[in-house]
């Protein structure tokens, strides 16, 4: 693959990109530093908050049955997917089952993971995206190069002159008159939609909801103003208990963004109960696998399964910094689309992922819930270096295998060193 | 040892220790003898012995880093043959401590000959400044140097053995030096072992950053405690023409005005 490399060359050279993430970086890295040196329980929350995750997916499968009864005991339906095309075919018979004809969409990366968008469309379904974003992204047909800010690789130029085209209204580059027109169109998508279509930040298996953070207020609507409304989660996203999902949520704002807590926070367990002023008439939570029991069962790669996928990870990251978030070519970029895009999508397809990366650990002192980042790409680097058959992964480069064995063989004597020294010193003079 | 205002005068005397071993790190040793110079003299004018064995080379932790564990672990065992029953070692390179320290004990987990070994050795392995000041306490070499300086926190040696505060104390301690912090010391410098080979473009790039945040801090020269991210800031800093020079700690801290 390529592409990472001529993709990355793209991104350093050019320099409003590269103002665009120095920027992102300077205020949201920094901002999630601060935020957890100024948590009430000190930054020490972070490692308790990596157990509690660490014991949440030891336990999984207790926790996700329990989650599901506690949904259905609410009157909401769960279904489990095995993979992509699975969720892809319960949102379509769901879709059909209801007769919708239009979607409106809160931010889900899952979503774009199984490629959801294109499929209902397919169907004759219009889908709209709501969070500002990802409608941007949208309207440019382009896909997220952020978690959490999906169209930071674009500027307001651009913006105003997608909008003109896309939207009929004269060009204007002000960010709150874009804004405006944004949200008129959007309200027009909101009163119209039969079906709302979300992520789910984190659920809680104890009680059954799930949690959907959001600065906008999109997702809030995507939630109760259409008839049926459809959650998608990751099977790994969800905590045991109450006091466990409060914690993360917390420390999940103060990664994502440095915010105490995001602007709206709905907790959603079902469809409209009777005497309820609002909210769906139905409630589905679908829940994904697509490979993550894979990982799960891999004590190598478990700990990966712990993130809450806010983001900080890409705003320390000084390769992110550079190369953006188009070149890792898949859905999850940054330091985890490093380590989980390999393991969802091919270790060897997505070998430069694993690779390019310095081994630095900002994102692991940037993450709230502690994760390892650098010692998982160690060990997606040593299965490329010699193969690995449960990942049916072969090896990277027989030549490069043989370098490092001519490389080691030198170490092995003082004088065979001194000879490759002087060989390097050729090289590099 | 407690840490006394004592510590701040030249400590020639004070130390009547037993003798350090000395890793030398490969690059230190092939490309940059200087420095392997500087830290024998350091140890000199503490009237510590130091003893360097011949035979070394590499801690392993190219191939390791690379994925190619195999030839990391062959190179690691010499490494423990050779240094395995000296009593404390010294690495003017906090990655190769680091290296040694934590990713030890993984490479040998599954390997009953290698891996107490190997956790033992974790233990009395340090990094030159934390050696210095943590194990020491020594903060003053009595080195002098006038200008104004400034300080590059490795990754691994922050983040892997997290020392941030001893080199900035030697540092600060040098008779005439200022010591101005640049933006983001932090932030890797884009060398990454291998990387820099593999991924020129990108660690060039972050090179970039770097540099561009050491020629704003006004500072007169760099310094580190890991001669692959000086090596790294100082061919960005020619690519760029700039006059600022790149010193290794202990080449700062055996200067005499
Ligand atoms: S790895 Fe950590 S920092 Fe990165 S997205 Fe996941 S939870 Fe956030």
């Amino acid at each position: 693959m390529q592409s990472y490399i001529d993709e990355a060359e793209k991104a350093i050279s050019n320099p409003v990109l590269q103002t665009a993430l120095a920027n992102l970086q300077e205020r949201l890295g920094k901002g999630a530093a601060a935020a957890y040196r100024n948590l009430p329980e000190g930054p020490g929350l972070r490692l308790k908050a990596h157990d509690i995750r660490m014991q949440a997916i030891n336990s999984l499968d207790v926790l996700l049955e329990t989650l599901a009864e506690r949904v259905e005991k609410n009157g909401g339906e769960v279904i489990f997917a095995d993979d992509a095309a699975a969720a892809v075919s319960a949102c379509r018979e769901i879709a059909r089952k209801h007769g919708v004809r239009a979607v409106v969409k809160g931010k889900s990366m899952v979503s774009d993971e199984i490629g959801l968008n294109d499929a209902l469309s397919a169907d004759g379904i219009e889908v709209t995206e709501t969070d500002l974003g990802e409608y941007i992204i949208q309207l440019a047909a382009e896909h997220p190069s952020h978690i959490i800010a999906p169209a930071i690789h674009k500027t307001r130029d651009e913006i105003g002159t997608l909008f003109t085209e896309k939207l009929g209204i004269s060009y204007t580059n002000d960010p709150p008159t874009l804004t405006r027109e944004a949200r008129k169109s959007l309200r027009e998508k909101f009163l119209a939609a039969d079906m709302g279509i979300t992520g789910c930040n984190l659920a809680c298996s104890e009680t059954g909801h799930i949690a959907l953070l959001s600065n906008e207020g999109n997702i809030r609507m995507s939630t109760t103003l259409p008839r049926v409304h459809v959650a998608i989660m990751g099977m790994e996203r969800v905590a045991a208990t109450l006091s466990d999902h409060d914690i993360l949520l917390r420390l999940l704002a103060r990664g994502a963004a440095g915010q105490k807590m995001a602007g709206y926070v709905s907790h959603i367990s079902g469809p409209r109960q009777p005497g309820h002023a609002d909210g769906p008439d139905h409630y589905y939570l679908i829940i994904l696998d697509n490979g993550r029991s894979r990982i799960l069962a891999d004590e190598r790669f478990r700990e990966i399964l712990c993130c809450i996928r806010c983001g900080g990870c890409l705003n320390v990251c000084p390769v992110y910094a550079k190369i953006g978030g188009h070149a890792y070519g898949a859905t999850y970029c940054g330091p985890v689309g490093a380590v989980v895009t390999p393991l969802l999508s091919g270790v060897g397809r997505f070998s430069h992922l694993c690779q390019g990366e310095t081994l630095c650990g900002a994102c692991k002192d940037a993450c709230p819930v502690n994760i390892d980042i650098p010692r998982m790409l160690l060990e997606l680097r040593s299965m490329l270096a010699d193969g690995d058959a449960s990942w049916q992964v072969r090896r990277n480069s027989l030549l490069e295998k043989a370098g490092w064995m001519i490389w080691s063989w030198m170490m092995q004597d003082r004088r065979r060193y001194e000879i490759g020294v002087k060989l390097m010193k050729r090289i590099f003079p | 040892m407690q840490q006394t205002a004592a510590t701040h005068c030249r400590p020639v005397l004070v130390f009547p220790e037993r003798p350090v071993t000395l890793f030398v790190q490969c690059l230190a040793d092939s490309l940059y003898p200087d420095v392997k110079k500087a830290v024998e003299k350091i140890f000199d004018r503490l009237g510590i012995d130091v003893i360097c064995p011949k035979d070394q080379t590499c801690c392993g932790q190219p191939a390791f880093n690379a994925g190619y564990r195999k030839e990391a672990g062959k190179t690691a065992a010499r490494f423990i043959e050779i240094f395995g029953n000296a009593e404390t070692i010294v690495c003017p390179s906090g990655s190769c401590v680091n290296m040694v320290r934590h990713h030890y004990p993984l490479l040998f987990k599954n390997d009953p000959k290698y891996h107490a070994k190997a956790v033992d050795l974790g233990r009395r392995i340090f990094e030159l400044t934390e050696f210095l000041v943590d194990v020491l306490t020594v903060t003053d070499l009595g080195a002098a140097f006038s200008g104004r300086v400034t300080y590059h926190d490795s990754c691994h040696l922050l983040r892997g053995l997290s020392v941030r505060t001893q080199p900035r104390r030697l540092i600060q301690n040098v008779k005439g030096v200022v010591l101005v912090e640049m933006k983001d010391s932090d932030r890797c410098c884009g060398f990454g072992g291998s990387f820099f080979l593999k991924y020129p473009d990108i660690s060039r790039a972050m090179a970039a950053d770097k540099v561009r945040n050491i020629v704003d801090s006004g500072a007169d020269v760099v310094v580190g405690c890991d001669m692959g991210c000086l090596m790294r800031i100082q061919k960005q800093l020619i690519r760029i023409g700039s006059d600022i020079k790149t010193l290794h700690i202990a080449q700062l801290l055996t200067m005499a005005g």
